[in-house]
């Protein structure tokens, strides 16, 4: 705990509110992890983890390093630029897996592929 | 307010680590494999907050490099458990 006396009361009051905010959305996106019945539910639970979580945090982090170390300290961007890069190219391919594996395994009636929007072959 | 911001820190880490927490029972009870590799995906995220919740705690720069090292390894391990479960195999 370095110095976090001599910070500012209203950018102490920043990044407290960024730190619990981005907690709560933290849990919230696990907890829906854990908790939906279906997987093609389950895979919007940690989307908000990684976006809005994650960016509280990393928001957070530049604040306050900024304000400690007296000088823009904002290389946390890379790490931002980096999860919204990604995000969507593994959250594709998670689901893309998923859909093959459902189609293979002929469970045309689970997830995405109910209400005949995608059909099986043995359906045909 | 440095009470308050110990708290938040404290809360905040508190958080993360019951995020880990969820995503290991999902990990240990999910019934398909793809269920397992978005819980092992989501616990990489999760790793990646912790370090930089912990960076800010102690006011350490270190963490940063930490928190881009463990990223960088859960996107390539994500990707290729993503093609395994779709092809069968990772380099064609």
């Amino acid at each position: 705990m370095s110095g976090v006396e001599e910070l500012p009361a209203w950018i102490a009051l920043t990044v407290s509110v960024l730190l619990i905010l981005g907690g709560v959305v933290i849990v919230t996106g696990a907890l829906g992890l854990m908790r939906l019945p279906n997987f093609y539910q389950r895979i919007h639970g940690p989307a908000i983890t990684i976006t809005l979580g994650a960016g509280c945090v990393l928001i957070a982090s530049m604040i306050y390093f900024s304000v400690l170390q007296s000088r823009p300290v904002i290389h946390e961007i890379l790490i931002s630029a980096f999860i919204l890069l990604t995000a969507p190219v593994v959250a594709m391919l998670i689901m893309r897996a998923a859909v093959y594996r459902d189609l293979r395994g002929g469970k045309s009636t689970s997830g995405v592929s109910s209400g005949d929007v995608y059909t099986t072959s043995d359906k045909d | 307010m440095t009470a308050l911001l110990s708290f938040a820190m404290a809360f905040a880490f508190a958080c993360v680590i019951l995020a880990m927490i969820f995503c290991t029972v999902r990990l240990l009870i999910g019934p398909n494999a793809q269920d397992r590799v978005l819980a092992l995906d989501t616990l990489w995220m999760c790793a990646m907050l912790l370090s930089l919740v912990q960076g800010i705690r102690f006011g350490s720069q270190v963490y940063f490099e930490a928190a881009i090292l463990i990223i960088l390894i859960g996107f390539v391990s994500t990707v290729a458990l993503a093609k395994f479960l779709i092809r069968g195999e990772i380099i064609e």
